[in-house]
């Protein structure tokens, strides 16, 4: 909510042409009303040697909440801005930078009709951001600016004094200094990264951000090195904030229900990447290694148990051998954007009347789920708990019990050759455990014993001598038709 | 059939398909019109003009006809008489309906109206719509009725009644007779015994240890056998007299088994094997005289495949019944009840793999069954198997109804060896029995006790499915969620926004007198489920491997992600409950506590990193710049006064709020530092204590927390208040006036007498928090002390959290009750999961 841009001057040139430039005169203070709260701007210091103008944002948090709120129904259509405890009044987030455009838009524009040099003109300049949100860190933020001409002093802010523990919040506070630039590339950097750093959940979004972008990043953008990450970071929030008001409000409440937080429990599709998703070669040779197996087991009726994107689902419908493909999974959100990515609205009748997508719990039994050939469990009970694991072995094995399972999971031995994973570590937050080949065989052959299942394994992935495939494959084969012991 | 001098008396029975049969004009419609409720009777004619908007247009008689056996079929399916009034005459008509009188397992009935063709005639020229029939129509029926008649009970029919000429019609009367099954007028008491198999000696044993005396209950209980009296063990003979002894004077009931079926058989000259014990039967009975052989074989014939008792309640039969066979009568239904159902496969010992029917039952009426010898009898889904296989050397088990409880004597040796070994063939019998998804999903309305129906939307379903599958901990041992609860009512106080002045006023104005403040802990709510050793978890909630309880958050999820913290913490709520003679006293093995966990950072480290604290740091590095800021231009002349002053109020709120959240943060080191104050002992083994007045509750709490030695447990400060007593509210609000200025939480205010309804018999809130200033600030941020902040939070609307607070609480105890009367796993998760899918309910958060 706060920065001031400072510049030093000559008799000659004095630092209060900052006055002329911002369009804003030293000597009073300004408020202006913008949507989110009153912005001022006023001068500390005003000297022809030195001369500051900060930018001081008064943000409602109250009004932030109630903003389209229905009759005691919980606020804004957005959970993240439906907060009364909220960093918005504090940070230099993009609600900042909206201010930032409107309060000097002849600034950044570049226009000064009283001194009309004055735009044209670097000065030495020197922005204050003390309480500046910054996902990525430091780092990011010297990436940032760095490459636009400026010297970077990015402190990290400590999250409580009181608690050293707890580290470093997300907040840096930064300072930017640059002799080479005018004031009107300043403001622009500052109105685009700004809210690139920001953790980006409140967004604001316009129609035309596009163009605007286009617009305000001319001339610095196109040669940025980090422009893909600036650009889609920048233009990513419109369709997933929208997402987020129509889909997860339900377990919104849930996470806020148990003070935590959404992110936790909805977590069963991934966090977009930065760029574009691109499938990892691993995640290939599964669906490969999956769809040989169905093939060789004859199957032509299939479940995909935990679908999670569909990509599956999607690979099965290519081939005709598979007339009946059932996509399951517990999220809702996975099976929305399952639904989005098979393009089910649009699909031909004929092919549309192969697939089907669901909601189901491998916790629980569930007869829409009995006389299928084939079930495929890919990557999928590493996401239980131990304790829970048993129920899914009954309701697969015991009560749904298709001619054919098909079971992969991560082999954690081969986890010392990821070398971007930390020893230690699985390989996904959600992952409750990750196995050896030894304790992954020992569970599939208990398993097929007490179901009445042969099983056998196949590496997928290149299988190393020393620590085995990245990924392992359990087939099982019902022997015996006989009905579950006791799971 | 006895027939009255005024006309015939027709018994039909109370569920059955009656079908009409007579020609056109034969006066059916009139017939069942003065003998059955209008709704009990569906027309040809009339599903015809549903069709057609004609009655008499024949070319629509195929799709009136689906249209009457669609609705026939829904009436049986629900259990009610259906009157199928169309002609019948022919016989593939007739063919379907006993079909659909099959398909829904119930008596198909045929009462014939044979009425001279010239009076049919007479009667249809009468009528404007019919007086055009052709003769030869009425003719023709005529011809297929008399056809027909001597075929009918070959055909199918169980009863068939024919009326001659119109006399006859006019004069006859209906009385309505129950079904052989239907006893649901005896409530018992019932003690029900499982298979017997020749075992005279245990029998004897088991009714004396049942209180029996030579047969006769001095109490007046009524035994019930669930059949296999007989084959395999050494003494058959003994066994039958003992029960047809009891069955004739009227203090048992029986129910046949598979072994007395075919033994029945045996008795009337059919060839059968002479297997699986069938042979020693044949043996012993061989010294008996003729005249018992045929007492026998009298008792064999005459016994009802299954019975429906205690108003519904229960139900007994030999294998095992789904709900929709229960007092229904047909071949399937025998045979289900005296076979059970199967796979069509056989197992490794040769043996018929038996469907496990019980696995999907979700009836309300309780099954009891025998036919499967278990290890031990355990309920699953409301139903309980009594075969403890007494004749292979197990025991001899008897159930008592409606106390629920189990009594057994041991086998006096192995009398006979099993074919294979005993064990519990219910999937899951004893551990990792799923629930199904049935039991859950989409929109769905749970009964309570206390609130009758609760209703749960299919989204908020959804939504819990996905927490209670991904997060939450095994629902064996989650058998409870707490409630939301409701703020109190907005205060107007000046500075505040909320205030216990509104909740003391509620609960008077709710007629409740005297109400308990609980001191409001600074931690999480957990749920703790306590059991005295994994043993008894294992007895109880069926879990294996080791848990001894649970320890969870109001969502479910397990409070820590380290099972050996949480055994050390159940373990020294064990040692406290022990220390406190709690076991003995509340005879028990287990018990659920509802608590506080603290720290508040324990759990919410996150949520207090990123956003609280969050808050804080971006506070604290932004607004003492831009004061200095401020201040410089004010130093240059600059007017920023307002700013500056409104600048300096933020600093200070944003302060306020940073020590806000600070007082529920503390260093813990495993367990050091980590605080448990139980505020409610929810259950306890057989018994919901959620009735239990609050001040006994807090004494037993008291007890606990004074015999733990390990400082985990800390008690709770209460304060006691008469609602109506200005003086004793006084005192109640400083108390929280006192304890919310040193920085404390608030405060929950309960009616003393727990469940409690007000003066129109709704139920009144369990409990109402009110929460102090400062921590408010934690809610609404940190200035909302503000007075305009204030003046638009106050406006705020509680009636669907406090609506919500009764439904959830009304599932909550539900899923008590539930637990308490050992009713089985899916019904106390319903009322669990329904809990949980209401708290994803649309209402503002922070109330």
């Amino acid at each position: 909510m706060f920065l001031t841009i400072t510049t030093t001057g000559t008799p000659e040139r004095p630092a209060t042409d900052l006055g002329y430039l911002l369009h804003k005169h030293p000597d009073k203070a300004q408020a202006f009303s913008t949507s989110y709260g009153t912005a001022h701007v006023l001068y500390p210091e005003a000297e022809s040697g030195r001369c500051t103008a900060a930018l001081l944002l008064e943000v409602d948090a109250v009004a932030l909440v109630r903003r389209g709120k229905g009759k005691g129904r919980g606020g804004a259509p957005d959970a993240a801005l439906a907060q009364y405890v909220n960093d918005r009044p504090y940070a230099a987030s993009s609600l900042l930078a909206v201010a930032l455009s409107s309060v000097f838009s002849s600034a950044m524009k570049g226009v000064c009709n009283a001194r009309p040099e004055l735009p044209g003109q670097a000065r030495p300049l020197r922005v204050e951001v003390p309480a500046l949100p910054a996902r990525g860190g430091p780092d990011l933020v010297r990436k940032l600016f760095e490459p636009l001409g400026w010297a970077v002093t990015a402190e990290p802010v400590p999250l409580d004094t009181e608690f050293p523990d707890w580290g470093d919040s997300r907040y840096v506070s930064l300072v930017l200094e640059a002799d080479a630039l005018t004031l009107a590339e300043a403001l622009r950097h500052l109105y685009v990264l700004l809210p690139v750093l920001d953790d980006a959940k409140h967004y604001w979004v316009a129609p035309d951000e596009v163009d605007k972008l286009l617009r305000v990043g001319e001339g610095w953008l196109p040669g940025h090195p980090e422009q893909r990450l600036i650009t889609s970071r920048y233009l990513s929030r419109r369709w997933s904030l929208t997402r987020q008001a129509t889909e997860r409000l339900e377990l919104v409440r849930l996470a806020e229900a148990d003070d935590s937080e959404v992110e936790e429990i909805d977590n069963a599709v991934e966090a977009e990447t930065e760029a574009e998703e691109k499938p990892t070669p691993l995640a290939v040779q599964r669906r490969e290694a999956i769809v040989t197996a169905l093939r060789q087991s004859g199957a032509a009726r299939v479940l995909d148990l935990g679908c999670g994107q569909g990509q599956l689902v999607q690979t099965l419908l290519k081939d005709p051998a598979f007339t009946e493909i059932v996509g399951v999974d517990v999220s809702m959100r996975a099976l929305t954007i399952a639904s989005r990515r098979l393009k089910l609205d649009r699909m031909g009748e004929r092919q549309a009347s192969r697939v089907q997508l669901f909601q189901g719990s491998l916790a629980y039994t569930d007869v829409r789920l009995k006389g299928y050939d084939a079930a495929v469990l890919s990557e999928v009970i590493e996401h239980l708990d131990l304790p829970r694991l048993p129920a899914l072995e009954y309701a697969v094995f015991g009560s749904a019990r298709p001619r054919t399972v098909l079971v992969t999971t991560p082999n954690v031995e081969y986890n010392v050759r990821w070398e971007s994973l930390p020893a230690g570590h699985v390989r996904h937050g959600d992952h409750r455990f990750e196995w050896t080949r030894a304790e992954f065989r020992a569970w599939a052959e208990a398993v097929a014993e007490r179901h009445g299942y042969g099983v056998a394994f196949e590496p997928v992935g290149p299988d190393d001598p020393e620590v085995g495939p990245p990924t392992q494959m359990a087939v099982f084969t019902q022997t015996s038709p006989k009905e579950a012991k006791a799971a | 059939m006895t027939d009255t001098q005024q006309g015939r008396v027709l018994p039909v029975t109370d569920l059955s398909l009656v079908v009409l049969v007579g020609a056109t004009g034969s006066g059916k419609s009139t017939f069942a019109r003065r003998h059955f409720k209008p709704t009990e009777v569906i027309s040809s004619d009339f599903c015809r003009g549903l069709v057609s908007d004609d009655e008499n247009d024949q070319s629509a008689t195929k799709d009136a006809f689906d249209v009457l056996h669609y609705i026939a079929g829904k009436r049986l399916a629900a259990g009610r008489r259906t009157v199928v009034d169309a002609t019948s005459v022919q016989s593939d008509a007739r063919r379907q309906l006993i079909d659909l009188a099959k398909q829904y397992d119930v008596l198909p009935i045929a009462i014939v109206l044979d009425v001279p063709e010239e009076v049919c005639a007479e009667r249809n020229a009468a009528r404007t719509d019919r007086a055009d029939m052709p003769r030869r129509v009425i003719h023709r029926h005529t011809r297929e009725l008399r056809r027909s008649l001597r075929h009918l009970e070959r055909e199918g029919f169980r009863k068939v009644h024919i009326l001659r000429g119109v006399d006859e019609v006019e004069n006859a009367t209906i009385v309505t007779e129950k079904r052989f099954n239907d006893l649901t007028h005896l409530t018992g008491p019932f003690d029900i015994i499982g298979d017997i198999h020749g075992c005279a000696a245990e029998l004897e044993a088991l009714l004396g240890k049942l209180g029996y005396v030579d047969g006769v209950h001095p109490e007046g209980r009524t035994a019930v056998f669930v059949g296999d009296l007989v084959d395999r063990g050494p003494d058959s003979p003994g066994v039958l007299r003992r029960v047809m002894a009891m069955v004739k004077s009227g203090n048992a009931l029986c129910v046949p088994g598979n072994h007395e079926n075919k033994y029945g058989r045996y008795l009337r000259g059919r060839k059968v094997q002479h297997t699986h014990g069938l042979a020693e039967t044949i043996e012993q009975m061989a010294g008996e005289s003729e005249e018992f052989l045929a007492e026998v074989r009298e008792f064999l014939d005459g016994l009802v495949s299954h019975y429906v008792l205690d108003g519904g309640r229960l139900v007994v039969c030999h294998a095992g019944l789904p709900e929709k066979y229960h007092g229904r009568t047909s071949g399937r239904v025998r045979s289900h009840a005296l076979y059970g159902d199967t796979t069509g496969e056989t197992d490794e010992f040769g043996l018929p793999v038996r469907y496990p029917w019980a696995e999907d039952y979700r009836g309300r009426a309780a099954v009891v069954y025998g036919h499967t010898p278990v290890p031990e009898a355990t309920w699953l889904n409301n139903t309980i198997c009594l075969d403890t296989g007494a004749v292979f050397g197990g025991k001899l088990t008897a159930l008592r109804w409606p106390e629920r409880e189990l009594a057994d004597v041991p086998a006096e040796q192995v009398w006979y060896e099993p074919a294979k070994p005993l064990r519990s063939e219910a999937p899951g019998g004893q551990d990792g029995r799923p629930l199904d998804l049935a039991d859950v999903r989409g929109r769905r309305v749970v009964e309570t006790r206390h609130q009758g129906r609760v209703s749960i939307r299919e989204e908020n379903a959804a939504a819990a499915l996905e927490v209670m599958s991904r997060f939450a901990v095994d629902p064996r041992l989650l058998p409870y969620l707490p409630p939301t609860m409701a703020p109190t009512a907005t205060s107007h106080v000046e500075g505040y926004l909320e205030h216990p002045e509104e909740a003391f006023a509620q609960y008077k104005d709710d007629g409740v007198a005297r109400v308990v403040c609980e001191e409001k802990h600074m931690g999480s709510r957990a749920v703790a489920l306590v059991c005295r050793d994994a043993e008894a978890a294992r007895r109880r909630f069926g879990v294996g491997g080791g848990p001894t309880g649970s320890l969870y958050t109001r969502t479910g999820r397990p409070f820590l992600d380290d099972e050996a913290l949480t055994e050390e913490i159940l373990g020294r709520v064990r040692t406290a409950v022990g220390e406190a003679g709690l076991w003995d006293e509340l005879e028990t093995d287990w018990l659920l506590l509802d608590a506080e966990l603290m720290p508040w950072s324990l759990k919410a480290s996150g949520l207090l990193r990123s956003q609280y604290a969050a808050v804080g740091a971006a506070s604290g590095a932004a607004l003492p710049q831009a004061l200095a800021a401020l201040r410089g231009a004010a130093a240059r002349g600059v007017d920023v006064t307002g700013l500056l002053s409104r600048t300096g109020e933020r600093a200070t709120d944003a302060a306020a709020f940073t020590e806000a959240y600070r007082r529920y943060c503390w260093t813990t080191d495993g367990l050091d530092g980590v605080r448990l104050a139980p505020f409610q002992i929810l259950a306890v083994q057989g018994r919901s204590l959620t009735g239990l007045p609050h001040d006994e509750q807090l004494a037993l709490l008291d007890r606990l927390v004074e015999h733990d030695g390990s400082g985990l447990l800390q008690t709770t400060r209460r304060l006691y208040v008469d609602t109506a007593d200005p003086e004793s509210v006084r005192a109640g609000v400083d108390w929280w006036l006192e304890m919310t200025g040193r920085g404390g939480e608030g405060m929950v205010v309960k009616p003393v007498g727990a469940v409690v309804r007000d003066g129109q018999g709704r139920l009144v809130q369990p409990g109402i928090k009110c929460r102090g200033r400062e921590y408010l600030r934690i809610i609404y941020g940190p200035e909302y002390t503000r007075p305009e902040n204030l003046a638009r939070l106050r406006s705020r609307f509680l009636n669907h959290k406090r609506s919500l607070a009764i439904r959830e609480y009304a599932l909550g105890l539900e899923a008590l009750d539930r637990l308490a009367e050992g009713e089985p796993l899916w019904r106390v998760h319903e009322a669990v999961f329904g809990v949980l899918a209401l708290e994803s309910e649309p209402v503002d958060p922070r109330l």
